[in-house]
């Protein structure tokens, strides 16, 4: 023990995880997105190899994990990871890596840049100690919502808001084909809007022959409070429409509330918080930054009545 | 004008065959693409719009979908 000298700066933001048999961590890697070059992909194998047991693990938040790392290697991995830009990941009551979909880039149904997104956020605020528990952040890029944006502390989801010039419409009938949750119908040869079955999906854009179908409004819809565990909760909508370009300093409010609000409240999740407070004082100091963005009422994050134990 | 019928051709097959049967028709020329009701006539005529062809119109006959399409550009 007295020879083994380890960097303990290495240790500040966590990703090293204690495993099973003696000496053994698990490193979890830093990987916004879940994409990384497959320069960098090779230098993980590399490392996984010569310090490893020959596999990685890939963790249910699009990260590979180094499994059966001895802690007197730990200053060697991380100097050879960083040979490819590779950084270890966070854990504990920290700000954890961003996840999100492929995004717009090549998927036909993204409407919005989520891998800009988690670059953003995890350069910005990756590791910021919360005080009570862990903090999750996910981007999906369109209503089907393959990350389960929900499901994170603050959820991001990509919506457009779809308008009609009429004078450009060749009453083909595509949109409303297209529209799944029924908000546009034809009315004789035109399509009839209903605004308040819309989920912002924007596949009447898409469809769209002649572009009469334009997105007046692009943005996030986003859900707070939600995560998993034993004891799941799902988050609700707090804000629609918040720009790209706003996502980090809206995260930075909402980790500010909790950061207050769960004072001496201990090992506790922002939806738990939410829910003894009340959805009403997040929207509030939410709404000084961000006043055209919140929601003039929201629901508190939701139960999942469906754990055990059964019948309570 | 060609008629290609995609009915009970199930997604992807139905948008590959569509690019395939594009290959031998001239920029410009008008084609009709028959698609079953559901996922077809969502899905089909949007990719086909994104690799650059123009829509031209969808009419609904005893229960399948008349896509009418200008070839775009190679």
């Amino acid at each position: 023990m007295a020879d083994a000298k380890i960097d303990l700066k290495n240790l500040k933001a966590g990703g090293f995880i204690k495993e099973r048999g003696k000496d053994l961590f698990t490193v979890r890697l830093r990987v916004p997105g879940g994409r990384l070059s497959v320069e960098r992909l090779g230098k993980i194998a590399e490392v996984a190899k010569k310090y490893g047991q020959g596999y990685v693990h890939l963790s249910v938040r699009q990260s590979v994990e180094l499994i059966n790392i001895n802690f007197a290697d730990f200053d060697a991995v991380v100097a050879e990871l960083g040979e490819e830009q590779q950084k270890v990941a966070s854990c504990g009551a920290r700000v954890r890596v961003p996840t999100a979909c492929g995004g717009c880039e090549y998927n036909p149904n993204g409407l919005v840049d989520t891998q800009k997104s988690a670059l953003e956020v995890d350069q910005h605020l990756f590791g910021t100690p919360t005080g009570h528990h862990k903090f999750k952040v996910g981007f999906a890029g369109c209503p089907f919502d393959c990350p389960k944006s929900a499901i994170n502390d603050v959820g991001f989801q990509g919506a457009i808001w779809p308008e009609l010039t009429e004078a450009e419409c060749i009453s083909c009938g595509l949109c409303a084909k297209s529209c799944v949750e029924g908000a546009i119908a034809m009315d004789g040869d035109k399509p009839a809007f209903t605004p308040e079955k819309c989920i912002y999906c924007g596949d009447c854009v898409k469809v769209c022959p002649t572009g009469a179908w334009k997105s007046a409004k692009r943005g996030y819809t986003v859900r707070i409070g939600g995560k998993w565990g034993r004891r799941p909760l799902v988050g609700t909508v707090f804000a629609t429409f918040l720009p790209e370009e706003k996502v980090v300093d809206f995260i930075a409010a909402v980790l500010a509330w909790y950061q207050e609000k769960a004072e001496g409240a201990g090992r506790t999740r922002l939806g738990d918080i939410i829910l003894q407070q009340g959805p009403d004082s997040l929207l509030e100091y939410l709404r000084k930054d961000f006043p055209e963005y919140v929601l003039d009422a929201t629901i508190p994050p939701q139960v999942i009545e469906t754990q055990m134990p059964l019948g309570r | 004008m060609e008629q290609i019928d995609l009915r009970g051709v199930s997604c992807p097959t139905n948008f590959v065959k569509a690019k395939l049967a594009l290959e031998d028709i001239e920029t410009g020329e008008t084609v009709e693409f028959l698609l079953d009701d559901g996922e077809p006539v969502k899905n089909v005529p949007r990719s086909l719009k994104a690799d650059g062809h123009k829509l031209l119109g969808l009419k609904e006959t005893d229960g399948y979908y008349v896509l009418t399409l200008e070839k775009g550009e190679e």
